[in-house]
């Protein structure tokens, strides 16, 4: 998931009976499963909300580049330094349509980079962590990839149009980055004990991040429930962690790996794994900016941006001067 | 030169080869440095194409050298498992980035040459050069037409664009002569109709980048030296860091399948 607690400064879920019939007649066309598009009339909180949760999610892609970026001048041959690249560049691209999603809602892509640099606005807390070996890279496509997958699949029935359909091409690449993940973990897995220890050690160190890309238990958040019935979330946080541990448990064993997590068991009568809490203080830490990658993560976007401002501005001036140059013989002309 | 001094005909074509694949690997490691630190995101989605269509071809090229060495090496086992000294890519291809400017211009130049190059490949009279180059040509045309189309905005864009875009010419500008410069292996290729002469390629690079820096308001440089070495072995102190971090891995664990 890449949109963790996302405000909807709601104080309870609202009814239809407290609503003006405009809002009335939205609530109902979301009820009825119709999609609300870019200059249909929406309450002014669900597109706030929205403009947080995808603006978000456009900067956890963005920021994401960076902990998979690290190896992509190490991969260790041809064919994975490409896949590893083609993988980054989706990132990329997903961060541009969910950007351009955003913008149909009235806030400019520039907007919201600036509240991402001045930390106004987050991103997935696990970029905050490191990638340390090859292994890692295997982890984040295996592990956070297929997180994001659990979130992803079910908004691509999310009640905004544009957000639905940038969702629907994202999870077809999301599902490629997930393979080329697990099949990085499979050789790692299947290789040299030096290989099967950094395996082993890079799930022990993503899986508890992993587990916390859902966020905190929202059984009792009023935001979420607003989110909800707004159908801008689609699953509680604790449905989506436990699919992803009964999803993942079985794949670490078929890879040979162990989780991290002994007190991890299956529960015939819930039909689904026990396992532990990840450790939410930590969470809480590096959401407020003390995990151990948030100051690099964030000041290597801040310092792209400006080292790139005479690069913006030279293009800018440029096309003001081809468009001067048009408009002069039609001036003279005249 | 007389026939006793011409190097053997396969010899010739696995250096020939390697000096093509080499400069696509080298460049586009170096491009592919950017990942993620580029002034735009088109950028870095734009960055990302490029150097992954550049890896593409290297494991086209390296992979047929190895095939023509004979010798058992795969385009990864030539990728990874050589030193500096054996290496034969261009010289401007292990250029540090610099600044995004330094970077595009070097992308352009080498672009402009590339593609004349692989032009001319396509009518190799070996069917496998002919067959990889058109393949790559098809890549690189846009590869040319974007940095192309860069340079001139940014040369003709702001007064400090233009300053950066004209600095990186200069500094670069002296790296561009080892395109054109031909030695025992290349005389081999080209009586052979495999690769073009090198020098061949001179008149029309220089028509094409004369043209395009023309309407970027650059200045080409009038001096005409050459720093060479490159495509027979001799590198700058770069290419060494470069290669540790890229080999990281398959020095490090030479047992390991990755």
């Amino acid at each position: 998931m890449y949109a963790q607690m996302v405000q909807t400064d709601a104080t309870h879920v609202r009814k239809l009976d407290e609503m003006s019939p405009e809002e009335r007649a939205f609530q109902e066309r979301i009820d009825r499963g119709e999609k609300i598009e870019p200059k249909e009339w929406m309450p002014d909180a669900y597109r706030k909300t929205l403009i947080r949760q995808i603006g978000q999610h456009a900067h956890s892609e963005i920021v994401g580049q960076l902990p998979e970026g690290n190896w992509i001048t190490r991969a260790p041959t041809l064919e994975r330094k490409a896949i590893l690249l083609a993988k980054v560049q989706d990132e990329a691209g997903h961060g541009l349509y969910l950007y351009c999603a955003a913008e149909t809602l009235g806030v400019s892509r520039d907007e919201l980079t600036e509240l991402l640099h001045s930390g106004k606005m987050k991103y997935s807390s696990i970029f905050n962590y490191p990638t340390l070996t090859w292994a890692d890279i295997g982890a984040v496509g295996w592990l956070v990839d297929g997180a994001a997958i659990m979130n992803q699949v079910p908004l691509q029935r999310t009640s905004y149009g544009p957000y639905a359909r940038a969702m629907i091409r994202i999870c077809k690449e999301e599902s490629f980055h997930q393979r080329q993940g697990y099949d990085i973990m499979m050789k790692m897995a299947q290789g040299t004990p030096e290989q099967k220890a950094m395996a082993q050690d890079a799930l022990n160190r993503f899986w508890g991040p992993a587990l916390m890309m859902f966020g905190p238990s929202d059984k009792e958040s009023v935001h979420s429930a607003q989110s909800m019935a707004w159908k801008i979330k689609i699953n509680s946080n604790d449905e989506l962690r436990q699919k992803f541990v009964d999803q993942t448990v079985p794949q670490a064993k078929y890879l040979g790996l162990t989780v991290p997590d002994e007190t991890l068991r299956w529960n015939e009568e819930k039909g689904g794994h026990d396992f532990a809490e990840p450790d939410w203080s930590e969470f809480f830490e590096v959401l407020a900016g003390n995990g151990p990658c948030n100051r690099e993560r964030l000041s290597a976007r801040v310092k792209a941006w400006e080292d790139g401002a005479w690069f913006r501005e030279g293009l800018v001036a440029h096309s003001e001067k081809v468009a001067a140059r048009r408009a002069a013989p039609r001036a003279a002309a005249e | 030169m007389s026939a006793a001094q011409a190097p053997a005909p396969q010899q010739a074509l696995h250096e020939a080869l390697l000096r093509i694949g080499d400069s696509t690997l080298i460049l586009g490691h170096r491009v592919s440095e950017w990942c993620g630190h580029s002034p735009v995101l088109e950028e870095d989605i734009a960055l990302a194409n490029v150097a992954l269509d550049l890896i593409g071809q290297t494991q086209l090229w390296l992979g047929l050298a190895g095939e023509v060495e004979g010798a058992g090496r795969s385009a990864d086992a030539l990728a990874y498992r050589r030193d500096a000294a054996q290496f034969r890519n261009l010289l401007i291809a292990e250029r540090p980035n610099g600044d995004f400017g330094m970077t595009l211009m070097r992308q352009y130049l080498f672009d402009a040459y590339h593609m004349l190059l692989l032009q001319r490949l396509t009518a190799s009279s070996d069917p496998r050069v002919a067959a990889i180059a058109a393949k790559a040509a098809k890549e690189v045309a846009y590869h040319l037409e974007r940095s192309a189309d860069l340079v001139v905005r940014l040369g003709d864009g702001t007064e400090e664009s233009r300053r950066r875009m004209q600095t990186a010419l200069d500094e670069l500008w002296s790296y561009t002569g080892e395109f054109f410069i031909a030695d025992a292996i290349d005389e081999a290729m080209a009586d052979a109709a495999i690769m073009p002469h090198p020098a061949s390629l001179k008149d029309a690079w220089l028509a094409e980048v004369s043209a395009t820096l023309s309407e970027a308001t650059l200045k080409v440089p009038a001096s005409t030296y050459a720093h060479k070495g490159g495509r027979r072995g001799v590198h700058s102190e770069h290419l060494g860091h470069l290669l540790a971090n890229m080999q990281f891995l398959q020095r490090a664990y030479p047992t390991a399948v990755w």
